[in-house]
């Protein structure tokens, strides 16, 4: 049993089948990646896991529960963090604060009216905010405003935002778009590091195979709104159906 | 059914205005990207190009009248317009009198020029500015245009008559079958629609038959993909900006004879088109025509003496429920596109 | 102090000190010299300085905070209006019962209407709460008059209940006796202060509306609300409800209006309909942003500024026109005072108008930018030389004080 079940999933845009009877199992501490050619349905597949799209039938259990028709907010309390593949940081908010906003989410659930309490007397969270920072080593850059940060750091800062909730399920949509290769292994790394240490059972969503096949332990194909294979990374290297899939039938 | 029609059409009138306002706001809008508050002292500035082209074909010499006197019994002194010393006296007079229907010719060129100075003066300077710098610039300049005018044409509304012809009203219902006396009309208000209809036909025939209209579109659809075929945009949305501006003086000029024009039309009417132009949806022409007959004709069914009797107060809120009802249920409008003004 | 950090800490107390001496701060110029115009030291406009100030403070809370840019503060303004003069006619003249009502019922129409409106975002919002508040205006004038006294007005006569009314009570508001049209003036050497009791109930009233704006801003909940000004999907991503964080801010602005529309019927026992219209929401707007929107300090400039030349520029007349420029050659003389027709007396509006163009085109960030950029500006006149090179520096996240 997977910490990410996902069962007969469909999901149809008009007349267009998004989804097909998507089945999923992540377990846990594992990489699992999802790849798949383009409109294959991938980031549709993420968008019902974290609530922004309601499948039309199926179910879809996180650590024993149903997440679906549960909003956003609710799904990450309940232990999904998510990276964007453009970084969505609070551009206009120091570092620090970006970092601070999840432990608060963390620890104060959805809503509080803490109108009368001071960010800068809550000494815990603050040490657990710059602990993580200092993890990314962006420690010496935590009174920047986060939109005068680089594209790189940018793509830290929200690794750090979502690592510091402590998820159970972290996905990722892409990580490593449109970066150059230099950094794209440092992210690999970075991830390797965070799994390994951290033990976040990950979701990947990619299309690079340079990164796909260096961090997943498990690698799902999607063609087409439904899974084609679902196998470990050496066994879907030499598969038919994958290389039919990505260069179609008429190459 | 005779009532219901009667109703329709005292709602055509201000529908015709709200509609045309909204028009040219949604055009500065999607073309621009700039929510222009000074919309309503355009409209303004429309009505004072009636009322000074009035004031300009009355301006007179004296001459001594000796075949009359006054009650001394001295040689009566009588004022004679320049036109009517130019042209013959009764044409003079009907020159005067048509004074509201060719400010129309004389508001074309000045709405033009002005939209232009605006534009290029001001308004293009805050294409990249957040909307709420855009309000704030844009009412201060509503507040200045407001200003000036009450300076230079004082605070009491200016009666700005009809040609004689039109002043009257007629038989609407007795034209189309029903009963005599049961629908009456002014001429005016009968005109001032169908002056509406011309110009809207006019601006979307413009958009969608020229390839200037064209490229406007393709503009307001997608505007860095226009810019970066080397089209260059932004002199054709200078045009788009006076056309906007024509067309809303156009409705003020138009507008005199149904309301005297004052300094403040422009602030009441700016509120409501917001109103219509936010229930159309930001962006949409079609939805700006609609929302702003829609509301027009539904404002005038609320102040029908038995509906008030049943829900007291409707006519005065019938505008703003609507809007939140609309809002509510469509929420972007009745026609708005996705993702546009909603951050 | 208070719970703030030092700097916050100096921060109010130079406030406390800018509110409680503004009596003598205003009145520059002697009584009768040519200055004299300008002071504004008298009781009238200093409550008007404020009672704007907490209305533009509550403004910049869901404003400023969370970018929700509402067009309907108004009707909460007049919904703290008539609440008084409803206490007053149904108690009496104190007005302490009628400010609680006044806030009690703000914040529940605040929370009807912020639970409808806040359903939608950007100007679909705006055109929302605009509509709200003028159906209320509208509704207040016609259909409402048992409760508002339609065009009239709402007030006090003589046979209305008055229930807690004694036979020494006083006949015009009053706080537990000291009554607030009572002033004290003291005449030094041709400057003539005027201490009004009015003035200070509602510059502590200020003070302590600005204290829990400043906790506001350096609150978790505060953080939270510019967290939502800048990326709503993140924060819903990172497991926070941006819904009742909004809602609680609108709440909290409705409830700081109500209190202003309050205290402007308890310094004048009077509650018409025209508080709601959409105007008076427009200049709340106007204040914040002229001010500098999300600023602490902006606010309360804004409204001070604004309200300062409304009266000062609109009481200018030719005689003090010609007093000032009469040492001047007459043709010029003449000229100067054409031209200043256009700015001055009923006039002053063209004035207000030129004057929000030239902030927004060139102080963009509003007065407090303004300051600011002086600030930097003498600073960095006193470093020059030193070598320092600020575009080399990474940007620091401005604070929020300033």
């Amino acid at each position: 049993m997977g910490i990410l079940e996902v069962k007969g999933v469909n999901k149809r845009f008009g007349g267009l089948q998004a989804l097909g009877d998507v089945n999923l199992s992540v377990q846990e501490r594992s990489v699992h990646a999802i790849i798949g050619p383009n409109g294959a349905g991938k980031s549709t597949l993420l968008n019902c896991l974290v609530g922004k799209l309601i499948p039309d039938t199926g179910s879809v259990m996180f650590d024993g529960n149903s997440v679906l028709g549960r909003k956003p907010h609710e799904i990450n309390q309940m232990g999904i963090s998510r990276v964007f593949q453009t970084p969505e940081i609070f551009a206009d908010l120091s570092v620090m604060e970006n970092v601070l906003i999840p432990c608060f989410a963390k620890r104060d659930g959805s809503f509080r009216l803490h109108a009368f309490e001071t960010v800068a007397n809550e000494g815990e969270l603050n040490d657990e905010a710059e602990k993580m920072l200092a993890d990314v080593s962006m420690l010496e850059k935590r009174h920047m405003l986060a939109s005068s940060l680089s594209r790189g750091d940018k793509r830290r800062l929200e690794m750090a935002m979502c690592l510091v909730q402590r998820p159970k399920l972290l996905l990722l949509d892409e990580p490593t778009a449109g970066m150059a290769r230099a950094d794209t292994n440092n992210t690999i790394d970075l991830l390797k590091e965070i799994n390994d240490r951290r033990d976040i059972t990950m979701c990947i969503i990619e299309h690079d195979m340079h990164v796909v096949f260096s961090l997943a332990q498990r690698i799902t194909v999607l063609a087409q709104g439904t899974p084609l294979v679902e196998d470990t990374p050496d066994n879907i290297k030499g598969h038919p159906k994958v290389r039919e899939a990505y260069l179609g039938e008429a190459h | 059914m005779d009532a219901i029609i009667l109703q329709v059409l005292n709602g055509l009138d201000k529908g015709s205005a709200y509609a045309l306002i909204a028009l040219g706001l949604t055009l500065i809008f999607g073309t621009l990207g700039v929510v222009n508050f000074a919309h309503g002292a355009i409209f303004m500035l429309g009505a004072f190009c009636a009322v000074t082209l009035q004031r300009i074909l009355s301006l007179s010499y004296t001459v001594v009248d000796e075949t009359r006197t006054d009650f001394l019994g001295n040689p009566l002194k009588v004022d004679v317009p320049y036109v009517e010393g130019w042209f013959g006296e009764a044409t003079g007079q009907a020159i005067i009198e048509w004074s509201v229907p060719l400010a129309i010719l004389f508001a074309i060129p000045v709405m033009l020029l002005i939209g232009f100075i605006m534009e290029r003066g001001l308004i293009k300077h805050f294409y990249k500015r957040p909307h709420a710098d855009q309000i704030l610039v844009t009412f201060g300049l509503a507040i200045v245009l407001q200003e000036l005018i009450k300076y230079f044409f004082g605070a009491n509304p200016i009666p700005t008559p009809a040609p004689d012809a039109f002043t009257g009203s007629f038989d609407f219902g007795a034209m189309i079958g029903f009963a005599e006396n049961a629908i009456i009309y002014p001429y005016w208000r009968m005109i001032y629609f169908v002056f509406a209809l011309v110009i809207i036909g006019a601006v979307f025939a413009f958009l969608q038959f020229t390839t200037f209209g064209m490229v406007v579109r393709a503009g307001m659809a997608d505007r860095e993909t226009v810019g970066m075929l080397g089209i260059n945009i932004d002199r054709k949305f200078t045009i788009m900006f006076g056309i906007a501006a024509a067309v809303a003086g156009l409705a003020g000029v138009m507008y005199t004879p149904i309301n005297s024009p004052n300094y403040h039309m422009g602030m009441d009417f700016l509120v409501l088109s917001f109103v219509v132009v936010v229930v159309g949806g930001m962006g949409s022409l079609p939805g700006a025509v609609l929302a702003g007959f829609m509301l027009g004709i539904l404002e005038a069914f609320a102040s029908m003496n038995w509906i008030k009797d049943i829900l007291p107060g409707i006519d005065q809120i019938i505008i703003y429920l609507v809007a939140i009802v609309i809002l509510l249920t469509r929420p972007r409008g009745l026609m708005g596109r996705k993702g546009v003004m909603e951050e | 102090m208070f719970g703030l950090s030092k700097k916050d800490t100096t921060f109010l107390l130079i406030v406390c000190f800018l509110t409680l001496a503004t009596p003598i701060l205003l009145q520059p110029f002697p009584e009768g010299s040519a200055g004299a115009t300008f002071n504004a030291g008298y009781p009238d406009l200093m409550q008007r300085f404020a009672i704007f100030g907490i209305f533009a403070i509550g403004f910049n809370i869901l404003f400023g905070l969370t970018g929700y840019l509402s067009f309907g503060h108004a009707a909460f303004l007049g919904v703290g209006s008539y609440s008084v003069v409803w206490m007053y006619k149904l108690l009496d003249y104190n007005v302490i019962p009628g400010l609680l009502l006044a806030i009690v019922t703000s914040a529940i129409f605040a929370l009807a209407i912020g639970y409808v409106s806040l359903r939608r975002t950007g100007i679909y919002f705006s055109i929302l709460t605009l509509a709200f508040a003028q159906m209320s205006f509208n509704l207040a004038y016609s259909v409402l008059t048992p409760l508002t006294n339609g065009e009239t007005g709402l007030q006090v006569y003589t046979d209305d209940p008055q229930i807690l009314m004694g036979e020494n009570s006083p006949t015009s508001p009053h706080l537990f006796g000291l009554v607030m049209r009572d002033s004290v003036q003291i005449d030094i050497g041709g400057w003539l202060f005027t201490f009004n009791i009015g003035y200070y109930f509602c510059a502590v009233i200020a003070i302590l509306a600005f204290y829990l704006s400043l906790r506001i801003f350096r609150s978790p909940f505060g953080m939270m609300l510019r967290a939502i000004k800048t990326n709503q999907t993140r924060l819903n991503y990172t497991g926070l409800n941006s819904r009742p964080y909004t809602l609680a801010a609108f709440v909290i602005s409705g409830m700081y209006a109500g209190l202003a529309g309050g205290l402007m019927a308890a310094m004048d026992p009077l509650a018409g309909a025209e508080r709601m219209q959409w105007t008076a929401s427009g200049e709340v707007v106007l204040m914040t942003i002229l001010g500098g929107a999300g600023t602490l300090m902006g606010p309360i400039l804004g409204a001070g500024f604004i309200k300062y030349f409304e009266n000062i520029f609109s009481k200018i007349n030719d005689n003090m026109l010609h007093q000032w420029f009469g040492w001047m050659p007459d043709g010029m003389e003449d000229a100067l005072i054409f031209i200043s027709h256009f700015f001055v007396g009923k006039s002053w509006h063209l004035t207000l108008g030129l004057l929000f163009m030239l902030v927004v085109i060139f102080l963009p960030g509003g007065l407090v930018e303004g300051g600011q950029r002086i600030a930097r500006w003498v600073r960095g006149r006193r470093k020059k030389g030193s070598g320092d090179d600020p575009e080399h520096h990474p940007k620091p996240a401005p604070h929020v004080a300033e």
